[in-house]
């Protein structure tokens, strides 16, 4: 008996199963990759349309934007000054269309996130069955390198925008789910008693109590998930997303350190302002939940 | 018809894996702990029955954990019993159907909680106008007679207040306008004052015992508190590990206890500041006394008869003498009862 290895599965064998998965799931893409290249077009159509609209802009019209979003999110001065600041900086070292690729990629992903997050999430907690479905699935998703579902993705969708968009998702969406589905368990058992007993439908308690009571939670859930998207981006510039991320992947095939750290702080900079902004309209959210009396 | 609002009939409530294989345990009078300790389900209720009389304030005592609250969310079938009956107005709502019952829960029956239970994120108009809102009522309807609840319960002025803003007395005060912005002629409270300070207690219990005299509804009220059922009951329904031990009006339930835990509960009470002459009284009518009103407390009773230097007066009740009291037999009846005998509790 041999101790050096555990029992292993013949070699020729293990190459066969390899291959078998491969050419099956090739085939697979060759039957039904474009089809799903045309099941995402409209993805693709927004994200284009969003990216020109945003290039075509005037800059002092986004500058504008960003104040104005700054303060409705925050209502806070420095956070106002700070992201107009860093736009400014940004486009100042020449990477201000970048930035804005990365920008329109950034907010497609995490609105689609959302509008896929938030209903998995409520559907996880209102049953135990779907939670526990789903969990497994977000552990992997989470825990997964995420070069290794690049290839799936590229095998079926080639490169481009799309998979990259996809990519991005795959990667930033779980914690808007667990969050959601944690927030609308949190909800007190008492207040949503007192709604049963006034007569409040399902849906009734769903939209009126528990889904305004976890927003909060919700949007630490957005929060994280913005995160997570910005943080993917470097690595979605490998299968050919545009923005600060393939800039950053050209500084390091190319031993760039200026042109890297420049990027890279430029993505650093992005999170803080969408972090900040974020945050605070989400302390803002629950001020009711304290005593004192706002406004 | 009876003139009963609220009928509890033989009702069981178990909690557990499989309760309703329980039921035969507890007819055959298993006790709370032996179901627990031989087959691990708890018992809530045990045979309960209590008739409410309609527009009169139901009180229901009992130590924590005898059920009161398991029994008083039967009434809305926030819990539905293991077996029996819950008729309102002769309808036993354990055949309603899952609309039904939300329609008998917005129109019929409305409820105040221990803990206040608000919704967090409205503001105190908006708690207000939740029930209403349920009921599809109009805009119009809604915000006229929100703020006319508003002001009845004494909180005008913050109505854009959120309920954390707000002392525990005025957070149950908003609990009270919203169950009653509804219009149920059934009201469920189940220790709406446990919560607050003795003082603001006092004050809620005088704002209820006000809108009670003009409103009249069928109010079903939980307490532990002796003081607040004898202020606020017309009745008093007493609970032990889930049986109801005895029903009767306060001066029956002080005058009679049945056993040891009802007396336990009455033996504190200032019997001269609430019993009354009537319930104390010795027939037949003294020659020559003074005449004292039928409902007068035995505290004022003794204070007019030492005024008047006298030891005996005739009670009177709508001009008609009913009976007579002498001054040894109102000290006597300060004296706490014998209990007929009865395990310890
Ligand atoms: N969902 C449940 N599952 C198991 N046991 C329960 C459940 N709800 C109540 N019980 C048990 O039923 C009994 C009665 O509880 P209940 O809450 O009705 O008491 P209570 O009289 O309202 O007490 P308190 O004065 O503390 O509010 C207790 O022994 C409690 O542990
Ligand atoms: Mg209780």
């Amino acid at each position: 008996m041999n101790f050096d290895m555990p029992p292993a599965m013949d070699r020729q064998d293990l190459r066969d199963l390899k291959k078998s998965i491969d050419l099956g799931f090739r085939d697979f893409s060759r039957a039904y990759g474009d089809d799903l290249e045309a099941f995402f077009d409209p993805l693709l159509y927004f994200l284009v349309w969003l990216e020109k609209l945003l290039l075509a802009t005037p800059w002092p019209v986004i500058l504008l934007a960003v104040g104005v979003i700054a303060w409705f999110g925050a209502r806070k001065w420095f956070v106002v000054v700070g992201s107009v600041a860093a736009f400014l900086l940004i486009g100042y070292f020449g990477m201000w269309k970048d930035m804005l690729a990365t920008l329109a990629i950034v907010s497609v992903s995490t609105l689609l996130c959302v509008v896929i997050g938030i209903p998995i999430g409520i559907c996880m907690a209102r049953s135990d069955k779907v939670r526990s479905l789903i969990t497994p699935i977000l552990d992997v998703m989470q825990t997964i390198p995420s070069f290794v579902y690049l290839i799936p993705v590229v095998m079926l969708l080639g490169i481009g925008k799309v998979p990259g968009l996809i990519s991005v998702c795959i990667y930033a969406i779980p914690p808007i789910v667990r969050l959601t589905n944690l927030g609308i368990r949190l909800v007190d058992k008492e207040v949503l008693e007192a709604a049963q007993a006034f007569g409040a439908s399902p849906q009734q308690k769903l939209f009126g109590v528990q889904v305004p009571l976890a927003l909060p939670n919700i949007f630490a859930g957005v929060n994280q998930t913005i995160m997570m998207a910005l943080a993917m981006v470097v690595i979605a510039s490998m299968i050919g997303m545009q923005g600060l991320g393939q800039q950053v992947l050209r500084a390091v095939s190319n031993q760039y350190l200026a042109l890297g750290f420049m990027n890279g702080l430029a993505i650093v900079a992005l999170a803080i302002i969408f972090d900040r902004i974020s945050q605070n309209y989400g302390k803002r959210l629950q001020k009711h939940l304290e005593g004192g009396r706002d406004e | 018809m009876s003139d009963a609002a609220v009928q509890i009939r033989q009702v069981y409530k178990i909690f557990g894996p499989n309760p309703k294989s329980m039921v035969k345990h507890v007819k055959n009078g298993i006790s709370k702990q032996d179901l627990m300790d031989l087959h691990g389900h708890v018992l809530g209720l045990k045979n309960v029955n209590i008739d409410v009389r309609t527009k009169e304030i139901q009180v229901i005592m009992g130590l924590s954990g005898s059920g009161k609250s398991t029994l008083i969310r039967h009434i809305n079938r926030l819990i539905d019993p293991t077996s029996g009956e819950i008729l309102i107005n002769g309808q036993n709502i354990l055949n309603m159907t899952k609309a039904e019952l939300r329609t008998f829960r917005r129109f019929s029956i409305s409820m105040v909680f221990q803990k206040f239970s608000l919704l967090p994120h409205r503001t105190v108009a908006a708690n207000v106008a939740y029930g209403m809102e349920i009921q599809k009522l109009e805009k119009r309807t809604v915000s006229e007679r929100c703020q006319k609840w508003i002001d009845r319960v004494g909180l005008t002025g913050f109505e854009s207040y959120y309920p954390a803003q707000l002392s525990g007395g005025m957070q149950q005060r908003v609990g009270l306008a919203r169950a009653l912005a509804t219009d149920a002629d059934i009201l469920l409270m189940d220790e709406p004052f446990s919560a607050l300070d003795p003082l603001i207690r006092t004050d809620m219990q005088d704002v209820l015992l006000s809108l009670q005299s003009e409103l009249h509804k069928t109010i079903i009220f939980i307490t532990h508190d002796l003081d607040e059922a004898l202020r606020i009951g017309d009745d008093i329904a007493i609970l032990r590990d889930g049986s109801l031990v005895q029903k009767g009006s306060p001066q029956n339930i002080i005058l009679n206890p049945l056993n040891n835990y009802v007396a336990a509960f009455t033996k504190d009470i200032n019997r001269g500041r609430v019993l009354y002459i009537e319930s104390v009284m010795d027939d037949g009518i003294a020659n020559d006394a003074i005449k004292i009103q039928h409902d007068t407390v035995i505290d004022d009773a003794l204070q007019v008869l030492i005024q008047n230097n006298t030891t005996y007066a005739n009670v009177v009740k709508n001009r008609n003498i009913i009976g007579q009291v002498s001054l040894n037999n109102l000290i006597a009846s300060l004296s706490r009862p014998k209990v007929s005998g009865d395990s310890p509790v």
